[in-house]
């Protein structure tokens, strides 16, 4: 019998999974955020609308910040991703300069849209560097912070934007 | 008195938590793994009214991997006095349902999805009834009873006994008749802030309930209180014992306090099954069954002297509950007072309350807390009697708020006398922050019109002395290496109450600020703690653990004074030594005061609730208005206030920030849950159809806040988070008012109703 898996690469390490019905596989309709959360114990990406509306659960896949409830384990064969655990440096624990400066200018409050906003923001500084306000503005709009840190978290992008750190 | 320089009050301190939150490591409930564990989610009913003729769960109960299925026929002999509302007036499941989305049934199994297969396997046959939607309805002696017992008719209760305390629900002071009278002017006026919204905190409401073989209750909760959740469950369910466990909590704003239905649903399947059980809602669901903001409708006469001070408020205030609310006679209390604030000069009051339930989604705490829903329709009204005098609104309200030694009825039903409140000063600073004089054209005029584009200001005020209210109690120890330990109940749900609090310890122990570590935040380990609610934590909360503190450094100083042989008052602390005052070089350690590996010091610290000195919130907001499309866009805001001492100035500025969100400011132009009329379901139940205000839409947004050191705390500090969005929806109404240069008030201003009010729609 064909055995069928998927394999992705989450932070650098690679896993490969049994997909079907029989206790522990994939199931055709499990989310990359449940695999993330519920089997790799990466509980950074949030569990929240579970619609792609609120982007508490992004993710950076193959380069492009995604929302992971919207996409299927079994669709992300061969794909690179990388979750808010994998931005610190795993030898010295340094912080990538984005949750850095999200510390120095005070960007969250209670903390739960934070692991989001920071790989969308890790996300466009990749690709941009030196984006424009209005650019930083346009690539959170997907992301909800209901706590309204919204002014800390563009002082704190731009912080990093303007030095260009990607 | 002049402002102090300490060693951490009034500086930013990163939070202790804030590599955790950074890093994704910051753990939340639904992180937090437990062995053994099931799941668990309710089968809703999809009418607004109805009775359940017939329930099958048979084919349910078969499915492998399914625990329990619990309906209103099953439900334990135990848990039949387990009810839900204020007082308790319905069971937690019962044969007759009151909203799309109320419990019919509850199912448990081995993961969610088996729950979800069981509940669409339960057959329900049920004989629809009609569906009371509005308080109009509901309030019509012809309409049918939704709870039987409701007296009169369909109105809940309002004179509940809670926790000790009665609380005003009517307001009757002076002799209105009289001082009419006597008004030179008088409005008489109906109005409603009646959209429904959410909160929608980004953390969907959840818990994990195990119950052991002795009936204990442990319950982890997406709660903003542990304590505070204890105690209406209670309220609820009589002669349980639980404690409750709170981690970070994603987002409250008040709404996230006692989890009404959902922690019943879940401690009554952990009863039954005694195994771990997770039912967390999803968005749909928070935005579907979990409570929302209060509806209010207001019928008012309002009267004006001849000096320009509001002389008399007769009125009644409709209060729509929706199917159950716990908190709504609390509200009352704090709605009437807020008001009176506002219009502080004001000693003749006849304003009468009736709480109304419906067929729709329950309501239940929400910051704001009956003052914004009541004063969002009343400072309307009570604005077109300033615009009848012709007073600018600037001197109305700095005249016509609360200032020290006016009285006022507090929810307690007790008259307070205000202490030390002066405001004045931080509503005239904000109002030339935001160049309020030369904006401010007249009432009902503009203060620009570009195009099709008009421009218009306006203001509001709001105040709270509910950052006195209930009770708090801390421990503070002291170990022998200068370190210290604050037990206290404070969950961090976003305000930064848990690090402002450890600052103020490591400031009285005059120790390095990460020498003061923090118990996890549950009722377990920690003294009693009402909570954060009503801005409450910086006076209430934060003096427990300073006078815990204090406690700690007196007894740490009188053990010190034998071994240095100097008197106690001669003695000072500093980063876990003790020295003589007048000669430093003799000193010792802390260990010296304690027995190696033995004792420690333990200091202990209350606060009792007080009421005599109320917070300050001023708005002042520009908006502009599409006359051809309708859309209201506000273009700046400015906001006023004055807390006394900042404890941090980086987490105030985002407190501040935050009145946008969670129900808020906004729900003046863009935030409203919609109800199908025909079928009692709300229609707005995810992120695209319930608006709310995303990162590329934020205005500029300045702020005064002044520090003027009120003698009621060691740091003189007033809490002031709640109430940053509460001016905002009235503000907003005045400002589209002057803008299309007629009188508007209607929440929230969606294009329609501006086309409406044009006359183009």
């Amino acid at each position: 019998m064909e055995t069928k898996t998927v394999t992705i690469s989450v932070n650098g390490r690679e896993y490969t999974f049994g997909v079907g019905n029989n206790f522990g596989d994939i199931q055709p309709n499990e989310s990359l955020l449940s695999t993330l959360r519920d089997r790799l114990g990466l509980t950074g990406a949030k569990s929240a609308c579970e619609e792609g509306a609120c982007g508490a659960c992004t993710v950076i896949m193959n380069g492009k910040a995604v929302s992971s409830c919207m996409q299927l384990t079994v669709g992300c064969n061969g794909k690179s991703i990388t979750t808010i655990e994998g931005l610190t440096d795993p030898k010295t624990g340094e912080l990538h300069p984005v949750q850095k400066a999200f510390i120095d200018y005070y960007a969250f409050q209670c903390g739960y849209c934070t692991p989001g906003i920071i790989m969308t923001t890790k996300a466009l500084l990749d690709e941009k560097p030196n984006p424009t306000r209005k650019e930083v503005e346009e690539a959170l709009s997907g992301n909800h912070c209901r706590c309204i840190s919204q002014y800390h978290v563009m002082d704190a992008v731009m912080s990093v934007a303007e030095k260009g750190v990607n | 008195m002049s402002k102090k320089e300490y060693r951490y009050v009034g500086k930013n301190t990163p939070r202790k938590d804030a590599r955790g939150i950074v890093t994704g490591s910051a753990e939340f409930i639904d992180d937090h793994k437990f062995n053994n564990m099931l799941h668990a989610c309710s089968l809703k009913s999809p009418h607004a009214h109805a009775r359940i003729l017939s329930i099958d769960t048979s084919d349910a109960e078969k499915l492998p991997g399914v625990h329990a299925v619990i309906t209103h026929k099953n439900i334990p002999e135990h848990c039949r006095d387990w009810k839900i509302g204020m007082p308790g007036f319905r069971g937690i499941l019962d044969e007759t349902v009151a909203f799309v989305g109320d419990g019919v049934a509850l199912v448990a199994a081995e993961t969610k999805e088996i729950a979800e297969t069981a509940c669409e396997l339960i057959k329900v046959e049920y004989e629809v009834l009609p569906a009371l939607l509005t308080m109009e309805e509901a309030l019509d002696p012809s309409s049918v009873k939704i709870y039987p017992q409701l007296k009169p008719h369909n109105e809940i209760p309002k004179d509940i006994e809670f926790a000790g305390e009665q609380f005003m629900c009517d307001l009757y002071r002076g002799d209105v008749e009289k001082a009419f009278e006597e008004s030179v002017y008088i409005v008489e006026d109906e109005a409603e802030y009646n959209s429904l919204p959410s909160p929608m905190a980004a953390e969907p409401p959840g818990v994990v309930v195990n119950c052991d073989e002795n009936n204990h209750f442990e319950v982890w909760a997406t709660s903003q209180g542990g304590y505070y959740l204890r105690m209406m469950c209670g309220f609820r369910m009589p002669n349980v014992d639980m404690d409750v466990y709170t981690l970070n909590t994603g987002g409250s704003f008040g709404n996230k306090q006692s989890l009404q239905s959902t922690v019943s649903y879940a401690m009554l399947l952990a009863n039954v099954t005694h195994r771990p059980v997770k039912l967390f809602l999803t968005k749909a669901e928070q935005l579907l069954v979990h409570d929302l903001r209060l509806g209010n409708k207001i019928k008012v006469k309002v009267g004006l002297d001849k000096d320009g001070f509001v002389n008399a408020v007769k009125g009644q205030w409709l209060v729509d509950s929706g199917a159950w609310s716990d908190v709504h006679h609390v509200q009352l209390g704090v709605g009437l007072g807020e008001m009176q604030l506002a219009l502080c000069k004001c000693k003749n009051w006849d304003m009468t309350s009736h709480v109304v339930v419906t067929n729709h989604d329950p309501t239940g705490c929400v910051r704001g807390f009956g003052g914004q829903e009541l004063k969002a329709a009343l400072l309307p009204t009570v604005n077109k009697l300033a615009e009848k005098a012709n007073i600018n609104p600037l001197d109305f309200y700095s005249k016509n708020f609360c200032s020290s030694g006016d009285e006022y009825v507090w929810r307690d039903r007790h008259l307070w006398t205000a202490f030390e409140t002066e405001y004045e000063l931080a509503m005239r600073t904000a109002a030339k922050k935001f160049n309020w004089d030369e904006k401010w054209k007249g009432w009902n005029v503009p203060t620009r019109v570009e195009g099709n584009k008009v421009y218009g200001v306006g203001l509001a005020v709001h105040g709270n002395a509910d950052v006195g209210e209930d009770n708090s109690e801390a421990y503070v120890r002291l170990d022998g290496t200068g370190h210290a330990v604050l037990h206290c109940a404070i969950t961090e749900s976003g305000m930064g109450q848990r690090n402002n609090s450890a600052k103020m310890v490591a400031e009285v122990l005059n120790i390095p600020f990460e020498n003061v570590k923090i118990t996890p935040g549950n009722t377990a380990v920690n003294p009693w703690e009402f909570g954060l609610a009503g801005s409450r934590g910086t006076l209430t909360t934060a003096t427990a653990c300073v006078r815990a503190a204090e406690d700690a450094r007196r007894q740490l100083l009188e053990l010190m004074s034998d071994v240095l042989k100097f008197p106690a008052e001669e003695l000072d602390t500093k980063d876990g030594m003790v020295f003589v005052k007048d000669n430093p070089e003799i000193n010792c350690p802390w260990i010296a005061a304690m027995q190696p590996f033995g004792t420690d010091i333990t200091g202990h610290g209350q606060w009792t609730a007080a009421y005599s000195h109320p917070n300050f919130c001023s708005l002042f907001v520009e908006v502009e208005v599409d006359l051809e499309t309708g859309v209201v866009k506000l273009v700046d805001l400015t906001g006023g206030t004055d807390v006394g001492q900042i404890i941090d100035p980086k987490t105030l500025e985002m407190q501040f920030q935050g009145g946008f969100g969670s129900a808020g400011t906004d729900t003046a132009i863009n935030e409203e849950h919609i109800i199908d009329d025909n079928t009692g379901r709300i229609v707005t139940h995810n992120m695209i159809d319930y608006k709310w205000r995303t990162f590329n839409d934020f205005p500029p947004f300045e702020q005064v806040i002044l520090e003027g050191q009120p003698d009621i705390s060691k740091f003189r500090a007033v809490g002031f988070g709640e109430i940053a969005g509460s001016p905002g929806p009235s503000a907003i109404m005045m400002a589209i008012s002057n803008a299309i240069g007629k009188h508007f008030c209607q929440y929230p201003a969606t294009p329609d109703t501006v086309l409406k009010a044009l006359g183009k729609c």
